[in-house]
């Protein structure tokens, strides 16, 4: 890509002024909440998971553009999968979805800040059905070094 | 100097960096002064000439190096007294800026000065560090944060001041001159007399004020002042401290260490005399000298025409901006009430993108919460665009800015 503005494709537009998956879910299993600390960006997401499966996804907060369209995109990715599934979703399943593979530094905390809480979320339900103590520093690593 | 636009206009060759080009080949149009401000020849040069000619460990030796740097570094704490009015030189401490000196103040006074179920008094609009030192000491000392609100104009509720001092257990009142998101210059004198009446301690951040205005601490009677160089033309890492002698002399030492003692034995020091108790360490003797040379620059200029020029600059940004259709600008429309700062938020579209499109012509705005969430908070938004004014930009810089937000608005189809 040329220039940094190319990254405000049609589709991301598009994707911030009309979010798939924008929401919450009442009776969610898991729900999760963080934010970027240089921007203020903040994003939720509940999920539904029944059967080891992501039945409902919802997020919501608080975004720019780039946050909200990878918001939409990954809760799309998302639904439907099993949770091992999840567990290996990566950043690039994301960015390559939207064309954002050459993303600059500074903005890819945006569009990935929401694979960040639902990894988090991810962890935090495996974590509670969890037996194995050494399982859960497995995850603990793995979750230490997402980013 | 002249207080005419073209000899701001002229002023732009002593800095290099607005002749550079960035992104496609675009003029830098720099408008993020309140962050941190661009650099003359004359400051680059001083801190150039010291490394190269002067440099050494100042206040111990003896040889002909040594009283050079320490002159120089000695200097600047003569031309701070002059440029912000302060009789004793003695009461000017260095520190890396702002936010060291306002935590220096809560650890060497806060701590030996407020007890439990104490008050300390911010506002809303200030920065992070003027509020989270007072957290952690009021955490620690399980005394009371609370806050001056602000009004819708952006300007505070002097009432919550009153309720609070009535309380009796208010100990100390902080507040910036000046809001580095909207702009706003706080009505100082009228917040210290309703303090020295209640017998409160005022303690001011003018990492604002002090680079945009003429400032004068005798005038303002505040008990702590603190201020940073980066910016107003100096470099960063060097800032000041002043705090009146009579409270200087309450206080205990902030770092242990070299240059701040008397006489060290095994178990017990005597402290050296002020200012040098509260300056532990060989100091940032190069970035003190330059930031003299920033305060002969702006001294050369003149604060009340550096005010002159950003008055003019702020009310052309604001009538201009305030044709873009759907763009909000946050804070005051008087003049007379606020700086050369303007937070504004476009339409729907987050400022990220704003500033990320925009960057494309070379436009340097500041997007985000900066370091003032608990105002964002009030403002009821995640984050604003900011672009804030200084000595070298121009009316074409703010042409550019509104023009690019064309390119936002097409981009975003509002």
């Amino acid at each position: 890509m040329s220039s940094n503005a190319d990254i405000y494709h049609e589709m991301i537009v598009d994707y911030s002024r009309n979010p798939i998956n924008y929401g919450e879910i009442e009776n969610h299993d898991v729900t999760f909440h963080d934010s970027n600390p240089l921007c203020g960006d903040s994003i939720d997401i509940d999920m539904k998971i029944d059967d080891n499966k992501v039945t409902d996804i919802k997020f919501h907060g608080k975004g720019c553009a780039i946050c909200m369209a990878c918001s939409s995109v990954l809760t799309e990715i998302t639904k439907g999968k099993n949770l091992d599934d999840v567990r290996n979703i990566e950043k690039n399943d994301v960015l390559s979805e939207l064309g954002l593979e050459h993303l600059q530094a500074v903005r890819i905390k945006c569009a990935l800040l929401s694979l960040k809480v639902l990894k988090s979320a991810l962890y935090t339900y495996i974590g509670k059905h969890l037996e194995n103590s050494e399982d859960v520093d497995k995850l603990k690593e793995e979750a230490a070094n997402l980013y | 100097m002249q207080s005419t636009e073209s000899s701001f206009e002229n002023l732009r060759k002593d800095f290099p960096i607005l002749e550079r080009t960035v992104r496609d080949n675009k003029h830098l149009v720099y408008l993020d002064n309140a962050s941190t401000t661009q650099k003359p020849n004359q400051v680059i040069d001083a801190i150039t000439d010291y490394y190269q000619n002067h440099n050494a460990n100042i206040h111990r030796a003896v040889y002909a190096l040594a009283e050079e740097a320490t002159e120089a570094y000695e200097k600047t704490r003569d031309k701070i007294a002059n440029f912000v009015n302060i009789k004793d030189r003695q009461e000017i401490i260095f520190v890396r800026g702002t936010t060291e000196a306002i935590n220096l103040v809560a650890y060497a006074w806060g701590r030996s000065h407020i007890n439990e179920g104490d008050i300390i008094v911010t506002t809303e609009y200030e920065h992070h560090s003027n509020i989270v030192p007072w957290q952690l000491l009021t955490q620690e000392k399980r005394a009371k944060l609370e806050y001056i609100g602000m009004d819708d104009n952006g300007e505070l509720i002097l009432d919550d001041l009153d309720k609070l001092l009535a309380t009796g257990k208010v100990k100390l009142v902080t507040f910036s001159l000046m809001s580095n998101v909207l702009g706003t210059i706080t009505d100082a004198h009228k917040i210290i007399e309703k303090c020295k009446a209640a017998g409160v301690p005022t303690l001011i951040d003018g990492a604002q004020a002090v680079p945009h205005m003429k400032v004068d601490l005798e005038q303002l009677g505040c008990d702590f002042f603190a201020f940073s160089g980066h910016k107003m033309l100096g470099p960063t890492g060097i800032g000041v401290l002043w705090v009146k002698k009579s409270v200087l002399n309450t206080m205990n030492p902030f770092h242990g260490g070299g240059d701040m003692i008397r006489e060290v034995h095994k178990y017990e020091t005597t402290w050296n005399d002020l200012p040098y108790k509260f300056e532990a360490g060989t100091p940032n003797i190069a970035d003190v000298v330059g930031l003299g040379a920033a305060i002969d620059y702006l001294t050369k200029i003149g604060m009340d025409n550096v005010r002159e020029h950003e008055i003019e600059l702020t009310k052309y940004a604001i009538e201009k901006l305030s044709q873009v259709k759907g763009l909000h600008i946050y804070g005051t429309k008087d003049i007379s009430k606020r700086g050369g700062v303007i937070s504004f938020n476009f339409a729907d579209v987050h400022p990220h993108d704003v500033a990320q499109i925009i960057d494309e012509e070379g436009i340097a705005v500041r997007s985000g919460h900066h370091c003032a969430q608990v105002l964002m908070e009030r403002l009821n938004v995640a984050a604003t665009s900011r672009a804030s004014f200084y000595i070298y930009n121009t009316k074409e810089d703010i042409d550019v800015l509104v023009n690019s937000l064309n390119t936002v608005a097409k981009v975003f189809k509002l």
